[in-house]
């Protein structure tokens, strides 16, 4: 397995940066030329993950997301969310469907099963205190079927 | 992002473009500031401008059925998107018998 191609970027934890976020994750896997779907997945995963880190890893304090992106030659994009937040304390019970800390906000409780089911794999590593890293992993077809 | 319209009892908000954690929050204090004023019959959103949503569009939606509900009135979400349905039906949104 080897990599095509990487990329990082970083910015501060600003709601408007959720939008910046999902179009250079949207950007990063174009030239796996992805169908529609493929591609709002990935946007829709990358906004659920980096809105979690602004609304809960933060908790509106200032901070920093970190993203890392990385395609190999299987055609399997990597992309990993990190922030240097709170931690998340029962990682178990914040990815039951659901579950939200924030109602007050309107928070659908959904992020972590929107990330699952549009992704192939979803990692999970947080420490109270220290933050979270999210890694998605998606398989891009690559059939010429249907685009 | 937001334009509304109100007859025949009915408010109906065309919403416009995405739908994040960021624009959420300006479009539901629109929506609200509009309902809780003219305290419609029928609240009616309108997805057909909308080119994206996340999570935070089933929060939309679940927080203006909450509240149509403490106004006496009723929601209805009519023209989503093709791209949209995957998300809206692993929301279980669909129970609450709004979506159109």
């Amino acid at each position: 397995m080897n990599i095509i191609n990487e990329m990082s970027l970083s910015f501060p934890s600003k709601s408007l940066n959720e939008s910046f976020a999902r179009s250079v994750a949207a950007a990063f896997v174009m030239n796996l030329d992805p169908t529609i779907n493929e591609l709002s997945d990935i946007k829709t995963a990358v906004s659920e993950a980096v809105t979690n880190c602004i609304v809960h890893g933060y908790r509106r304090s200032k901070g920093t997301v970190y993203i890392k992106g990385k395609i190999t030659d299987n055609n399997k994009v990597i992309i990993k969310i990190r922030d240097k937040g709170c931690g998340i304390e029962d990682v178990k019970k914040a990815m039951e469907p659901l579950f939200t800390t924030a109602p007050e906000e309107e928070r659908a409780g959904l992020g972590f099963a929107v990330m699952q089911s549009f992704c192939d794999k979803v990692k999970v590593k947080s420490e109270p205190g220290k933050g979270t890293t999210v890694t998605l992993e998606k398989t891009i077809s690559q059939t010429d079927n249907d685009r | 992002m937001l334009k509304t319209e109100f007859k025949n009892n009915i408010l109906t908000a065309y919403i416009d473009g995405e739908i994040d954690h960021d624009t959420a929050a300006k479009i539901r204090s629109r929506i609200d500031g509009a309902a809780q004023s003219l305290k419609p019959g029928l609240l009616c959103l309108d997805f057909s401008g909308v080119s994206f949503m996340d999570s935070s569009g089933i929060g939309l939606v679940m927080g203006r059925y909450r509240q149509m509900k403490m106004l006496g009135g009723a929601l209805r979400v009519i023209n989503i998107p093709e791209s949209m349905y995957k998300i809206f039906a692993m929301s279980g949104i669909e129970s609450l018998g709004v979506l159109r």
